[in-house]
């Protein structure tokens, strides 16, 4: 019945750092992100895989991190909300778009956003309206109604903000 | 897509109340540097997870909690056996009968709705807690369950609380004019059978939750929470612990979206609080997803029976009368206030003055109501704006030309109701005719053919909603006589530190609303100084002295309460710099100025003293004056003029303002599925004057979107057995990014004559995008059998069944001419 006596020893890398960690093999990615490093801005919005507020980068995805184990992620490079901005704190233009856009209210969908955004300008650096709305489909915000959201995207990728 | 610009960088000193300044939280927020409650963590803290009753209504003969306890790294239970010795019942805010509920912290005795907690486990992980929770035996005797409010009030019915004799926890009959005369006046009587208002909520994106220590020297807790009313939740905490509020230290921080649901987690907060104190540990509660749908906060379902309209030969509407049957589920958390809350626009926005409402209020086998965006008032609202469309369908008047002829006029205000409430300002035709152009309404007859001819069925439809602000909480003695609350308040205090920092804080709770921002706004413009300059602390904290009985973010009241107390205490603070600039130049007070971050004299400009200056001088440097220098540390508490209501005639003033939205849409919808697609969608606000339009305009998005929603997909559906069939984001489904309608939005200001800025409340909505949707179907509907929209949540089966038998819902409703 419990499997969270079973522990592995993962190694993975986050935001340019590599962390070795015994982790449950119970434990969910977004839970060791949160509980065990401590990097508390990938958040926890519901409890079936619908809401995005935990997706990272795995790779060139964006992924959700409460529907993988910490221990599917071992040897794999991902980044969260924390490694957006630059070493010298500079905002990316998708943050500073979503921040003069008023693309969030109490921000706790902020950083899901932010990262399948992110994903999405990578693959696709001038998406307009329809792309980011399905780029985005997978994220909720009870705030904002999306309107300023996706025009904070579609303006990041008109080239940055104004 | 609407555009706001932006004035980052060019702001003069001194205007920044008016702009769109980019908001201040927002920085952090994108960074992933917010601090949410979840995000705080203590060394040894114990992970809480609650057991939860998997029935609706049943007896709880045992409870064992052995094999939990015995699993490595469970570090201890608590249950309701237990709560029931160490606490009392919550204070109850009903008169009899439901002033007898005995409402505890976990189920004691036997649960009354599924996922009530029943025990509350604590392990060294989120995991190990959740599997130990499965561990607890837990046998239970079914009992019969009733979840219709309707059924609940019958004879015969299921009792859900035994001490209360039955299942009615408040009535009560609100009559205002001569109604009787007003029906015998009437040329026409429209009668209703039956108007329901679904149960839904706007389900923040984070889940309750707090981090709660126990400091066993001085006895006191600390609770690091998301609640968003840490007044009410503090006095109904201390009496069931047995202790003084300065006992109860609450904290919050980031809050991940509120909307009036995280108003009533004293529950859970109680939980926690007795086993930091049994285990010796901080407690760490997160709610999940699930948890929250099955047990926080549902919204008031409410029907309308018997409705009654009294109408004149020329659209005039002189009255209604109607029985309102409200649910609460099965806790009175904050209700019955919402027996009360909905009087604050029991006339809509219009001048008919002879209103009879008998409302009666259930509890069900449901989870408990409590505030939602738009409070009680939502469901009033959607009444009213039902009825007026009802009765242009049924005698042929145009739903645009009724509601102009009968709204409330510009120069009718401040326009007195029937029921002694004061409309501050408003002009309603003109916020309607810039809804109606922003979404093409003169074109409507064009449109509909084009849809026509793609075989869709397309309608017009408006929503006229009024977001009553600033509450007077005298009102809860029109529900309960012997309450002893009354008025309002807001505190803030501002200072000037050593250095010249210029500090707010704030006995508020913001979710999103950019607290932060419009108060460093005010600040900023009465000190002459820039918003950068002004700092303000988010979030509440009860040790300190910068809150008061109702502080709180709740009921559109910033803009008012907090921005009051806020400007109160700035006011001083400019006082006191240029009181303390004159003691230094030897000059007269009125010989002072304060501009371009100093306080100078005005016709010398060299003689000028930087913040730094002021706030180093009695703090740190302050000898040799011959007399006190000013603290500048200054603390104001606003409070809003109010009388306590006629207890006898229910007649008072029971909110300080009124903001109007207007919101128009037009939808199309496919015969051949029922499926409802809004192709035009816009929301026209009048809250006074704005301190940031941004910020305004946002709210009035993020109120849009929770009412799309609760109009088409949200629906908190229950089946017979008292089983939630909507208990996460894959049931209950709210909007995402591809559901959304282009939005057009506008504004005017008509400034309240009542408030220190001449803001007023805003947020809610009201639910305008309920109504006009409603609206909005019920005249696509006309080409295809001229069904009447009778529910608030309308979605593509409930409109398939009004296509097929038209002929249903249109029999309910009759009318009587002479």
């Amino acid at each position: 019945m419990s499997t969270t006596s079973t522990t592995r020893t993962i190694t993975v890398e986050i935001n340019g750092t590599t962390y070795e960690r015994d982790v449950p093999a119970s434990r969910l990615l977004v839970h060791f992100l949160r509980d065990d490093l401590d990097l508390t801005g990938t958040h926890v919005g519901c409890d079936t895989g619908s809401c995005g507020a935990c997706t990272v980068q795995l790779g060139a995805d964006a992924v959700k991190s409460c529907c993988m184990l910490a221990v599917q992620a071992d040897g794999l490079s991902i980044t969260t909300v924390e490694g957006l901005a630059g070493d010298d704190g500079e905002l990316t233009p998708l943050q500073r778009a979503f921040h003069e856009h008023h693309g969030l209210q109490c921000g706790y969908c902020t950083p899901g956003m932010l990262m399948s955004a992110t994903a999405l300008l990578e693959q696709n650096p001038k998406p307009n309206e329809d792309e980011v709305k399905r780029a985005l489909q997978g994220n909720i915000c009870r705030c904002t109604g999306y309107w300023n959201i996706i025009e904070a995207v579609v303006a990041a990728g008109e080239g940055g903000a104004r | 897509m609407t555009a706001v610009e932006t004035e980052a960088g060019t702001l003069q000193k001194g205007s920044a109340v008016g702009q769109s300044v980019p908001r201040k939280e927002d920085r952090r927020l994108v960074e992933g540097q917010g601090v949410f409650v979840d995000d705080i963590k203590r060394r040894g803290m114990g992970y809480l997870h609650f057991v939860r009753s998997p029935y609706a209504h049943a007896r709880i003969d045992s409870i064992d909690v052995s094999a939990a306890l015995e699993l490595p790294g469970v570090y201890g239970t608590l249950t309701g056996d237990e709560v029931a010795i160490l606490t009392d019942p919550f204070f109850q805010i009903a008169a009899p009968p439901g002033g007898h509920v005995k409402d505890y912290a976990l189920a004691v005795g036997k649960v009354r709705y599924l996922g009530e907690p029943v025990v509350a486990v604590v392990a060294e992980s989120r995991e190990l807690a959740r599997d130990a929770a499965e561990l607890v035996m837990v046998d239970y005797e079914p009992l019969e369950v009733v979840v219709d409010a309707r059924v609940a009030l019958a004879e015969g019915a299921s009792v859900l609380h035994e001490e209360c004799g039955g299942n009615l926890s408040y009535s009560g009959v609100w009559e205002w004019g001569d109604v009787e005369t007003a029906f015998a006046e009437a040329d026409h009587v429209v009668k209703i059978e039956e108007l329901h208002f679904d149960r839904f909520n706007s389900t923040p994106l984070e889940c309750g939750g707090a981090l709660v220590e126990y400091n066993r020297g001085t006895g006191q807790w600390t609770m690091y929470t998301n609640n968003q009313f840490p007044g009410f939740a503090a006095i109904m905490m201390g009496p069931a612990m047995r202790v003084g509020l300065d006992k109860l230290r609450i904290v919050t921080q980031d809050i991940g979206g509120g909307f009036g649901n995280k108003i009533t987690s004293h529950p859970q907060l109680v939980v926690c609080c007795l086993l930091a104190r049994k285990l010796k540990r901080a407690i760490q509660w997160t709610e999940w997803r699930t948890e929250f749908h099955q047990s926080m906060s549902h919204g008031n379902e409410r029907w309308f029976e018997g409705t009654e309209v009294a109408v004149k030969a020329d659209g005039t509407l002189l009255g209604f009368r109607t029985k309102a049957i409200d649910d609460a589920g099965a806790y009175l958390r904050y209700e019955p206030l919402g027996g009360v809350i909905w009087s604050q626009v029991a006339a809509g926005m219009y001048k008919w003055r002879h209103i009879r409402l008998e409302f009666t209020q259930a509890m069900t086998n449901k989870a408990p109501v409590s505030p939602n965006r738009g409070y009680s008032r939502m469901q009033q609202l959607w009444f009213t704006e039902r009825v007026i469309d009802i009765v242009a369908h049924t005698l042929g008047f145009d739903p645009v030309e009724i509601r102009r002829k009968n709204f409330v006029q510009p120069e009718d205000m401040p326009y007195e109701t029937p029921n002694g409430c004061v409309y501050d300002s408003g002009d309603y035709p003109r916020v309607m005719d810039m809804a109606l152009e922003l979404v093409g309404a003169d074109r409507i007859d064009e449109r509909r053919a084009e849809a026509a001819s793609r075989g869709k069925l397309l309608g017009l439809g408006i929503g006229s909603t009024l977001d009553s602000g600033t509450n007077n909480f005298g009102q809860s003695q029109l529900i309960n006589p012997d309450l002893q609350f009354s008025g309002n308040n807001e505190v803030a205090t501002v200072k000037l530190d050593i250095f010249g920092e210029v500090v707010v804080t704030l006995g508020t709770t913001p979710q999103g609303q950019g607290h932060e921002t419009t108060a460093a706004q005010v600040v900023a413009d009465i000190l002459h100084c820039d918003v950068d300059a002004v700092h303000v602390r988010a979030g509440h904290d009860s040790y300190w002295n910068s809150h008061a009985g109702f502080s709180g973010t709740y009921a559109s009241q910033f803009a008012v309460t907090g921005l009051g107390a806020v400007k109160g205490a700035a006011d001083m603070l400019a006082g006191q710099m240029v009181k303390l600039a004159s003691m230094v130049f030897q000059c007269p007070e009125e010989a002072i100025e304060l501009a371009d971050g100093f306080a100078r004299i005005k016709d010398n400009h060299e003689a000028a003293l930087p913040f730094m200056a002021l706030g180093a001088i009695p703090n740190a440097n302050n000898a040799g004056f011959p007399e006190d220098p000013p603290t500048m540390n200054c603390r104001f508490v606003y409070r809003p003029p109010f009388e306590v209501p006629d207890k006898e005639t229910k007649f008072g003033n029971l909110t300080l303002t009124y903001a109007t939205q207007i919101h128009a849409c037009i939808v199309e919808i496919d015969p051949e599925t029922g499926v409802t697609e809004v192709v035009d969608y816009a929301a026209v606000d009048d809250c006074g004057v704005r301190i940031n339009p941004q910020i305004v305009e946002g709210q009035v998005m993020g109120a849009t979107a929770h009412a799309i929603g609760a109009a088409l997909w949200e629906s908190f559906v229950y089946d017979e057995d008292g089983n939630l069939l909507t208990p996460n984001f894959y049931d209950y489904h709210v909007p995402h990014t591809l559901d959304m309608p282009p939005l057009k939005t506008g504004a005017i200001e008509s400034p309240s004559p009542f408030t220190p800025l001449g803001t007023k409340g805003m947020g809610e909505g009201g639910g305008g995008g309920i109504h006009c949707i409603c609206a909005g179907i019920q005249d696509a509907l006309r080409a295809a059998g001229g069904a009447i929209v009778t529910d608030s949540h309308n979605p593509y089966h409930r409109v398939w069944e009004m296509l097929s038998h038209p002929e249903r819902s249109r029999e309910t409703v009759e009318v009587t001419s002479r």
